[in-house]
């Protein structure tokens, strides 16, 4: 059985792209264009644009808050002293490692939790959704305390209920390793921002046309092949643009690790590190370097999707 | 393509037709918004009611103390000024940053701020501090304990108004004291206290935990050891010279390691900071705790409130911090806050009368009956409601006179930052290895060749 996809409708050529033949109303068109995104541009240039160049900027010299009369344009230093630095890569490794565990378990547990809510009865499917949803209201931070508390050695309760699994006892220090410490940390974040996923997914199954699904069910396929075959073809954008968003947020993982180890056993990652060299240190040229280099990895990810995947972000929003 | 007409409804909030269609309608309504916002940020900037100024006290969280204080200077003062409290965030780390960033930006809206005296060098030394005047400098160092001075001096100059001096002392249950044969009478040593527990089988708590208290901790050890972590002080970063790999750097780091490996730090010395042990301390495994004198309290109020045995605080004793050598007096840990009065203030005069008053002996004497926090007036000990209260306030005096600060510098974010780095977690420690990585790491740091 070969993949069903409805066929691609007709592309409209964008009105962005005019060829030499524009007419007047394609004229009026692009200016009314401008128009209506010219004030979102100028905000998003203004919030955006400007402070990236401000970092890019400020990451050339040696700068430090409360010293800056001896500011010093050092080129491209800083650069060099973050590269150089084995503390960068080891962050870089554990931002990475977050960022694939978290992503991947989420991606499988939103999909499930995506396939509730689409398949409830349409009487619970509010308060289904509301119930998912709750994890993903919940302020970053308070989150982090919560699943702090839950697994302290003095007011856990974590190490009491679960002193049948082997390896877990009432002297369980979880906060007191690198791996243990990783592992409430992804567990924070799974818990947090899988409802964000499935949200998203939710809207790719709902975009999955039952036409298909039942020439599926009336040629004799079965759950797993409508599945696989009909199902997550359909809603490939979906789940692209899904992984895309979570990818990105992932990587700049900050909160839950400020709140439970505050970057001990090795937990830091590549925004805590940029936050220790610019707000604990002052060192405005150090951190803005680090701001720089976190800003560049997140659009080489976001790069590598939307080239590599060929993610089309207009498809998730319903065009094309 | 696509229908012009449908491009606004369709895709876009901006066209939508909503309450206010008539452009004349919204312009005027955002501009009355526009109004209100500015008139409310101008009327916070410059709150003088009435003429009488206001001050602001920046404060560290307390038990309400510091807000009562600034109470009772405002009726004092007769119409002099007003002081109104804002209250920074609860670690000392993040109220630096929040001063310092808006003092970077010439705050004027700071007149006072509550100062751990670790940070203090560095806002002098980045003039963030208002010059004391002669005379006010003379009234507010009057019968104050020598580490509350030292810790508002830089520069061999008086920078900041000491105002409560805070110390850890050793905290033990007279009873398992009595079974170790210990005479805590005596000055104790950490291989003392440390033996004890093994054989009564209880913990001794002490500060492990990648923060301040690790700092405060390692201090303390190396000071009692007749060391310092900075030996050569210089407000040029490149020239501070480190005392880690010296004699008493190494004995600091081996007793730091006797302690955790001895298995009496508990499960969790890694994480352990001064709540955790007190919350050990008044366990059945409790022994031994070094702390600072808010563990008493504690556990009063909670006896009273029948979540503890009344027998517990009954059995707390309190002696001066363990020694490292038995024939050397122990360096204990130095803390508090001292008031500075902020460079950009528009009334530096009015904000100076406001410390001497916040300062006076009756205002410490009574933040320290009512939130804990010790004077650093040594008159203030002498008060009978105090005694009372805090019947270990004679040692309290006494260990602040030994207290050893840290190590005064305006780079002190960047040393306290390698130590809790290279010292953590604490059953690492290497003595022949660890005061040579953590040398190395804040050079480098210090000459920013290095991410911290």
């Amino acid at each position: 059985m070969s993949t069903t996809t409805l066929p691609p409708t007709e592309k409209t050529q964008p009105v962005s792209a005019p060829d030499a033949t524009t007419s007047d109303r394609a004229k009026s068109e692009r200016k009314l264009g401008w128009l209506l995104a010219g004030p979102a541009l100028a905000v998003m240039l203004l919030v955006t644009a400007y402070p990236i160049a401000q970092a890019v900027y400020d990451s050339l010299f040696d700068f430090r808050l409360t010293d800056p009369d001896n500011r010093s344009f050092t080129g491209l230093s800083n650069y060099g002293v973050i590269l150089s630095d084995w503390l960068w890569w080891r962050s870089l490794l554990v931002t990475g490692f977050i960022t694939l565990v978290t992503v991947a378990v989420e991606l499988v547990l939103g999909f499930a939790l995506a396939m509730v809510m689409a398949k409830a009865l349409s009487t619970i499917r509010p308060v289904l959704r509301a119930a998912i949803l709750i994890p993903y209201a919940v302020i970053t931070v308070v989150s982090a305390f919560a699943w702090q508390f839950a697994f302290d050695i003095q007011t856990g309760f974590v190490n009491s209920w679960f002193g049948w699994v082997p390896g877990i006892g009432e002297d369980t220090d979880w906060f007191g390793g690198t791996w243990t410490s990783l592992l409430v940390i992804c567990l924070a974040e799974i818990w947090k921002t899988t409802p964000f996923i499935s949200l998203l997914l939710l809207a790719g199954l709902a975009q999955v046309p039952e036409v298909l699904q039942e020439a599926a069910k009336v040629d004799g396929a079965s759950w797993w092949q409508r599945m696989r075959k009909v199902t997550l073809p359909n809603m490939k954008a979906a789940i692209m643009v899904a992984l895309l968003f979570r990818t990105l947020d992932a990587f700049r993982v900050f909160d839950s690790i400020f709140i439970m180890t505050g970057g001990a056993n090795a937990t830091e990652s590549v925004s805590f590190l940029a936050y220790r060299q610019t707000i604990s240190r002052l060192e405005i040229g150090l951190g803005s370097a680090v701001s720089v280099l976190l800003f560049l990895a997140v659009v080489f990810i976001a790069m590598s999707f939307i080239k590599g995947f060929k993610v089309d972000l207009s498809q998730s929003r319903g065009e094309g | 393509m696509p229908d012009v007409s449908k491009v606004g409804s369709d895709r876009g909030q901006t066209g939508r037709a909503g309450p206010f269609h008539s452009r004349r309608v919204r312009r005027a309504l955002s501009g009355a918004a526009a109004a209100g916002l500015l008139s409310s940020v101008l009327a916070a900037c410059g709150s003088d009611e009435g003429g009488v100024p206001t001050l602001t006290w920046y404060t560290n969280p307390d038990s309400g103390g510091q807000a009562e204080i600034a109470a009772r200077c405002t009726d004092d003062a007769g119409g002099q000024y007003r002081i109104e409290t804002a209250v920074l965030p609860r670690e000392a780390g993040a109220q630096r940053e929040q001063l310092i960033r808006r003092l970077a930006a010439n705050d004027s809206s700071i007149d006072i701020m509550s100062l751990d005296p670790i940070f203090i060098p560095e806002f002098a030394e980045a003039e963030f501090l208002a010059p004391i005047p002669e005379d006010v400098a003379g009234r507010v160092t009057e019968d104050v304990v020598d580490s509350a001075i030292e810790g508002s001096t830089w520069d061999d100059e008086l920078v900041a108004v000491p105002f409560w001096a805070n110390t850890q002392l050793l905290w033990y249950r007279e009873s398992v004291a009595e079974a170790a044969g210990l005479d805590m009478s005596e000055p104790v040593t950490w291989d003392e206290i440390v033996e004890a527990a093994q054989a009564q089988n209880v913990q001794v708590g002490v500060q492990g935990i990648r923060a301040e208290a690790l700092t405060v901790w390692f201090n303390a050890l190396i000071e009692s050891a007749g060391g310092s972590i900075i030996e050569e002080n210089s407000t040029d970063p490149s020239e501070i010279e480190l005392g880690l790999t010296s004699e008493a750097g190494i004995r600091a780091a081996e007793v730091m390691r006797m302690i955790a490996t001895s298995g009496t730090a508990g499960p969790a010395l890694s994480t352990a900071n001064e709540d955790s042990t007190a919350t050990a301390f008044e366990s059945p495994e409790g022994g031994f705790n070094v702390n600072y004198p808010f563990i008493y309290p504690r556990a009063l109020a909670a006896a009273e409130a029948g979540t503890m045995d009344a027998s517990v605080p009954e059995d707390y004793g309190w002696a001066i911090y363990p020694r490292v050598d038995a024939d050397t007096p122990a360096a204990p840990p130095y803390g508090g806050i001292n008031l500075g009065v902020g460079a950009f203030s528009e009334h530096p005069d009015l904000a100076y009368a406001a410390t001497e008053c916040i300062t006076s002996t009756e205002n410490q004497a009574y933040y320290f009956v009512t939130n804990g926090n010790p004077a650093s007036d040594t008159t203030v000990y002498e008060d009978p409601e105090v005694l009372e209260q805090f019947p270990m306030a004679p040692t309290i005096r006494e260990s602040l006179e030994l207290a050893a600060p840290r190590p005064q510098t305006p780079y002190y974010s960047e040393v306290t930052g390698g130590i809790q780095r290279v010292y953590h977690p604490p059953s690492s420690v290497e003595p022949s290895e660890t005061p040579e990585a953590a040398t190395e790491l804040i050079n480098a740091v210090l000459r920013k060749e290095q991410l911290l």
